[in-house]
């Protein structure tokens, strides 16, 4: 039996009288590569930002390893989405990446050599050595998610999550960031990601959750993603080939 | 209303830097515009940076009921208690803001629209209670409107220095914290730390400044001095460090020399003054900064419309070229007017550059002008994979 990384208990979270999660019970196992789909407003990133407390949830809760979020923040990673960030704020792709540390610094110490070493490892994993020292609004989109990747890795997390990693960048960079993805499942983490091409589920994931205010299914991609649960959850009759 | 009578008249630069060090009035008032420069730059750079610009707007004028309040109920006029009363008013204006956004739908300038003239009004209408009063002390409150450096005595400089020296102090000491709440707050939020409490300390701080200003340069310009020496410093670099020691700068500058220019000039009111020296250094900033300036953006698009008009003319000369064994065989120069974009002035250039020689009607390419030509090619090409 695996362990359970993340659980989710009767999560409720509203905007304003309107529910936007209604109810959500989830388990995530360690160690699975998990896709969050469902459609615009279907509440995915509000779930990511609810689970890190970002979001006060009206009722449920929600626990890292068995303990509140709160106490296991260390282990915890996130990567926002790109767009919500000014990227022309005065400041270099580095500067960004050493972010990530400033969660074990805590408050008033700076960032040392050593928080610098782990910077510039995390980005010549997401190939942004050479960018270093760049304004980060110099930097194209894609480059920009390899940026927030870094900044993530950088945190030396069990658990990442990932809103929306996959927008507006182009395939090389898609590829490289899958790629990392994958390498951080081999190495036991369990990474989180909201997802919208439908098409790339199978590929890239071996865990789904469709979303839509309430949790349609989760469980393993080859089981449960079907013509049958995306119906369910786009509330169009939907029909995707997958060819195995 | 607010010139500086000593100084009045013309005096050259020396005679002017002489009275600064020896004239005890002047240096005052020099020394406290210069202070509240170094502070409100500082401080402006994080209300630009956090879009909250117009903050600075809202803050200065709901502090005025306070300063006439405070008035009413001590019948007091020195600075420190009204702008004690400043200070209070302020940092509620403020919190009713914050409250407004979080608490309704409405958006943030709706927000600080309404808290502006709701507080504004209010103290307006505090200030012509009190003048209609028959209190012999009354009068001059309305030198919080616009601003009357004159009356800065050395208490208030202290003051002034004082709070600047706290907020480096605090600056310094919670950089980082700061730096990723302007950036990037929910990111914050997850790593452990109390965004809120970070929030408060910089809004805060920023409250504070513009309490400190409002003798100097009044309710209605006092936002400038935040958002001019700032939206200056944004211009000349890329680091947030720069960018805050840069504003405190050009902010001290404005004091110094808009003290200045109203001290040598009849006349001339120092806040205004200080407000326009301010808009002079957003004004060469944003047309001369070399990276975002709108001079060098212009002189490197022409350069660059140049430079591939070049660059075209060459790459159609190479494929020409090409098709030759010998690669310096002339060819005519009619050929050339097939091509868009060909004109005499891009053939002079390059041979200015070496890259093509011409005899007679006819031109060649050089072997230079070959090679940097096919290095063109490649490079595209490389851009293309």
């Amino acid at each position: 039996m695996t362990k359970i990384a993340v659980q989710i208990d009767d999560l409720t979270v509203a905007y304003n009288y309107k529910p936007v999660l209604w109810d959500i019970d989830l388990e995530i196992p360690e160690g699975v590569l998990m896709a969050i789909v469902g459609p615009n407003g279907a509440g995915k990133s509000t779930l990511i930002k609810a689970i890190l407390g970002i979001l006060k949830p009206i009722a449920g809760s929600v626990s890292i390893y068995g303990k509140s979020y709160k106490k296991q923040r260390s282990l915890v990673a996130y990567v926002p989405q790109k767009g919500s960030v000014d990227w022309d704020f005065p400041t270099t792709a580095l500067d960004v990446v050493l972010m990530g540390t400033y969660g074990s610094l805590g408050w008033i110490k700076r960032p040392t050599q050593k928080e610098k070493k782990a910077a510039l490892e995390a980005l010549e994993k997401v190939g942004m050595l050479p960018f270093k020292n760049r304004q980060i609004s110099q930097l194209s989109g894609g480059q920009q998610q390899r940026i927030f990747l870094a900044r993530a890795l950088v945190q030396d997390a069990s658990i990442y999550f990932m809103d929306e990693p996959f927008q507006g960048v182009d395939a090389t960079t898609e590829i490289a960031i899958i790629n990392i993805l994958k390498e951080l499942r081999k190495a036991g983490k369990t990474v989180i990601v909201v997802h919208h091409d439908l098409q790339t589920v199978p590929e890239y994931f071996d865990w789904v959750t469709f979303l839509n205010v309430k949790k349609i299914a989760t469980g393993p991609v080859k089981d449960i993603f079907n013509d049958d649960n995306l119906t369910k959850t786009y509330g169009i009759n939907y029909k995707v080939s997958i060819q195995e | 209303m607010d010139e500086i009578p000593a100084f009045a008249g013309i005096m050259d630069l020396k005679d002017y830097i002489q009275l600064v060090f020896s004239d005890y009035t002047l240096r005052t008032i020099t020394l406290g515009t210069a202070i509240l420069g170094v502070v409100t730059g500082m401080l402006g750079s994080f209300a630009v940076l956090r879009k909250q610009s117009l903050l600075g707007d809202a803050i200065s004028h709901a502090a005025l009921p306070g300063i006439a309040i405070a008035f009413l109920i001590t019948g007091a006029k020195d600075s420190n208690t009204l702008l004690l009363g400043a200070l209070v008013s302020g940092l509620i204006g403020t919190f009713w803001i914050r409250g407004i956004i979080t608490k309704t739908h409405l958006k943030s300038d709706t927000a600080l629209g309404l808290i502006l003239s709701l507080f504004f009004g209010f103290g307006m209408l505090l200030l012509t209670f009190i003048q209609k009063q028959p209190n012999a002390n009354q009068a001059g409150l309305d030198k919080y409107l616009f601003g009357q450096a004159a009356t800065l005595i050395e208490s208030d400089v202290w003051l002034m220095a004082i709070v600047t020296g706290v907020c480096l102090f605090v600056l310094l000491l919670f950089w980082k914290e700061f730096k990723i709440l302007l950036f990037d707050k929910d990111y914050a939020k997850t790593l452990g730390f109390n965004t809120k409490t970070i929030d408060i300390l910089i809004t805060s701080f920023i409250v504070l400044a513009i309490v400190l200003g409002l003798q100097t340069v009044g309710v209605v310009l006092m936002s400038a001095m935040l958002l001019a020496p700032a939206a200056a410093a944004r211009q000349w670099t890329n680091s947030l460090a720069k960018m805050v020691f840069l504003a405190a700068l050009f902010g001290a500058f404005s004091g110094v020399f808009g003290t200045a220019i109203s001290a040598s000039q009849n006349n001339l009111s120092t806040g205004p003054v200080i407000v326009l020296v301010a808009a002079v250094f957003v004004f060469v900033s944003f047309v001369f900064s070399p990276t975002r300036g709108l001079l060098f953006k212009q002189i490197r698009f022409i350069k660059n419309r140049r430079d591939l008009e070049l660059h075209k003319t060459l790459a159609f000369m190479y494929h020409i070229a090409e098709t030759h064994e010998n690669i310096a065989h002339p060819h005519e120069i009619k050929i050339l007017n097939n091509f868009q974009g060909f004109t005499k002035g891009t053939l002079k250039k390059l041979v200015e550059k070496n890259y093509v020689t011409l005899k007679g009607t006819t031109w060649s390419l050089t072997a230079e002008g070959f090679e940097s030509a096919s290095n063109l090619y490649n490079q595209s090409n490389k851009k293309d994979e």
